[in-house]
């Protein structure tokens, strides 16, 4: 019997090296991906603080836009535009908050393998993926069809938002519903204890941190949307503090609008600090928009913090 | 039997909020066809009037208005998706595969991070940091390139251009696409990797072999939820881009293209009732080509596991 001939499966040199090259080249490359990806991020925090931190402080905190002109004091600041999110951000909760929750409880608890199951799961699928800007023009819709042609007011705003909120609350707390132990159920059922009790006492309670952490970080995700709040909340330079009535300023339109003006008008003679109010900055409204930016990335970078945190620490153990 | 009824009370209140749902989105449909139904049915001579002061005199009918919005939509996204597809499959298996086990968790923090920054944020961004340093560089792909009619000349300066706009937008939608891409390579099963290895292929061959064939319907499906948020994206575009109506594709010239998101955003302020109802018109077709992407991306991940399976029989 002949044995094969062995020498002819053996890789050339010159392959081995090839292949050596290539596998080098892609590991370099793959790490570069990832260098590609953080050159943005740190341009995007850098430039945001750096520019942002020349007019944060307590003055443009507790500050609202009345009675500001050009580049001149007074200077203004964010305080309308910050009780706008704050509100408009509280009214979306309110609505989304109960409504995905008790949707999921319904998707976990009640629906399993049900038509209905899967037309409402799709349909949160669908509603996931609505552009922000469809989300405020359909709530413009909607309060113009209700009350009246042009109805723009925080409320409005709240009902935008709450569109883009709802589908992630439901998926998250969707998934921590069902990583509840079904032995937690079973022993309370065991106990005599009716099917709702069971759901709002032990299965909620043991996924609150997770549902807890996911409107969390919900709410993150729609406090920096911009589109849906110039259509359905407008702005106004005075603090608005009625959800129900009248425009109200967000933080992402005060910088959307704030860029979109460009450089303030200085009169004659006063940018050189002359004049009695105070210097004239001509490049004011970037510095507001910048500062006011800072504002909103804070907020949201903490919001993310507790969110996980809150995930993380007060996480019930399943096993 | 008090207890039953707060029983089926709370089964009702459950089964209420998943059916409000539907309700909703119903209603944000029908709610958007009726605002949006003027333009077609109203009156013919004030609809045509008011697309006409929308596009400058150039046409009187609504396709011819959205046409190229259409167009420069799906010009933006689509270049988008492609810069950062690949960015972001590389950025997915440097965590699931190469970098060190404690940093990985700490590395997706990072990118997640991108994904937390507003849109607006970015705008900001774009329009006053990165349109002013992106001309030399798309001078140079112009000269390198030019004879693409893509990249051809002229380069407008400063470039509020698709490109610059295609360049935030890829940013934006990193984060979604390795998100979801590292998700499905973690779970790439580790005999199929370790026979590899042992079969003496390189890392990057066990790559190849193993983990992009089984992530393969997952990175479609992720590259497509990125599109469609992209598709959808407002702030950056408005801050961004010069916009104009054509069907242009030189991506380094200004004022050629629009999306449909940013129309709808810059001429809302000023729009009358009509002019409203022809933007929540366009803003309908929008919902539309974002449903149809997002419906291929959910039906590729159900299909997923079968669709390996065949492959494997054919083996």
């Amino acid at each position: 019997m002949r044995t094969p001939d062995f020498d002819k499966f053996k890789p050339t040199r010159s392959s081995l090296a090839a292949r050596k090259r290539t596998d080098m080249l892609m590991r370099v490359l793959i790490y570069a991906a990832f260098l590609v990806a953080v050159i943005p991020l740190v341009s995007v925090l850098y430039t945001t603080i750096v520019h942002g931190i020349t007019r944060f402080d307590w003055y443009f905190l507790t500050h609202n836009m009345r009675g500001v002109v050009g580049g001149l004091y007074p200077y203004g600041g964010i305080l309308h535009a910050a009780v706008g999110t704050l509100e408009i951000t509280l009214g979306a909760m309110v609505i989304s908050v109960p409504l995905g929750i008790m949707t999921a409880v319904y998707l976990v608890e009640y629906s399993a393998k049900k038509r209905l199951h899967k037309t409402i799961s799709f349909f949160i699928d669908v509603m996931s993926g609505i552009p922000s800007i469809v989300a405020g023009l359909f709530a413009y819709s909607m309060f113009s069809l209700i009350f009246g042609p042009g109805t723009v007011n925080g409320f409005v705003g709240s009902a935008a938002l709450s569109i883009l909120m709802i589908p992630t609350i439901v998926r998250s707390t969707e998934e921590m519903l069902s990583i509840v132990p079904v032995d937690l159920r079973e022993a309370a059922y065991a106990l005599g204890v009716p099917k709702s009790r069971t759901i709002v006492r032990i299965v909620l309670r043991t996924a609150l941190p997770g549902i807890v952490s996911g409107v969390i970080l919900a709410i993150a995700r729609v406090i920096g949307e911009t589109a849906p709040l110039l259509i359905a909340a407008g702005s106004i330079s005075s603090t608005n503090f009625n959800l129900f009535s009248g425009r109200m300023t967000t933080l992402p339109v005060y910088v959307y609008n704030e860029f979109q003006q460009g450089m303030a008008s200085c009169p004659a003679g006063s940018a050189l600090g002359t004049d009695a109010w105070g210097v004239c900055v001509p490049g004011i409204r970037m510095e507001r928009a910048w500062a006011a930016a800072l504002v909103l990335i804070l907020l949201v970078l903490v919001l993310n913090g507790i969110g996980r945190l809150v995930a993380k620490v007060f996480a019930v153990k399943t096993k | 039997m008090k207890k039953l009824t707060a029983d089926k009370l709370f089964r009702w209140t459950a089964t209420a909020a998943g059916i409000l749902i539907l309700g909703v989105l119903a209603a944000v449909f029908v709610f958007l066809l009726i605002q949006a139904s003027p333009v077609f049915f109203g009156d013919r001579a004030a609809a045509e009037k008011t697309i006409s002061s929308f596009t400058g005199g150039r046409t009187t009918s609504f396709l011819a208005f959205v046409g190229p919005l259409i167009f420069g939509t799906v010009l933006a996204s689509g270049l988008a998706l492609a810069l950062a597809f690949f960015v972001a499959v590389g950025i997915a298996l440097f965590i699931s595969h190469y970098a060190p086990k404690r940093l990985s968790s700490l590395l997706s923090y990072v990118v997640d991070l991108l994904a937390a920054i507003p849109s607006v944020v970015y705008g900001l961004w774009g329009a006053l940091v990165l349109v002013p340093n992106m001309y030399p560089v798309w001078q140079v792909v112009n000269a390198v390139f030019g004879w693409i009619p893509l990249f051809a000349g002229p380069v407008s300066n400063p470039p509020r251009t698709v490109a610059t706009v295609a360049v935030v937008l890829a940013v934006m939608i990193l984060p979604i696409i390795t998100s979801m891409a590292r998700d499905i390579f973690v779970q790439t099963p580790l005999l199929q990797q370790e026979a590899a290895l042992a079969l003496g292929a390189t890392k990057w061959e066990m790559i190849k072999l193993a983990v992009l064939p089984f992530g393969a319907n997952g990175l479609v499906s992720a590259s497509m939820l990125g599109l469609g948020r992209a598709l959808g994206e407002t702030m950056a575009v408005l801050m961004i881009l010069s916009p104009g109506s054509t069907y242009g594709i030189h991506l380094l010239t200004a004022s050629q293209n629009q999306t449909i998101a940013a129309n709808i955003a810059a001429q809302f302020p000023e729009a009358d009732s009509l002019g409203v109802s022809t933007l929540i018109a366009s803003g309908l077709v929008l919902f539309v080509i974002t449903f149809i992407v997002n419906y291929i991306a959910r039906r590729i991940t159900k299909g997923g596991g079968k669709l390996t399976f065949r492959k494997k029989e054919k083996k």
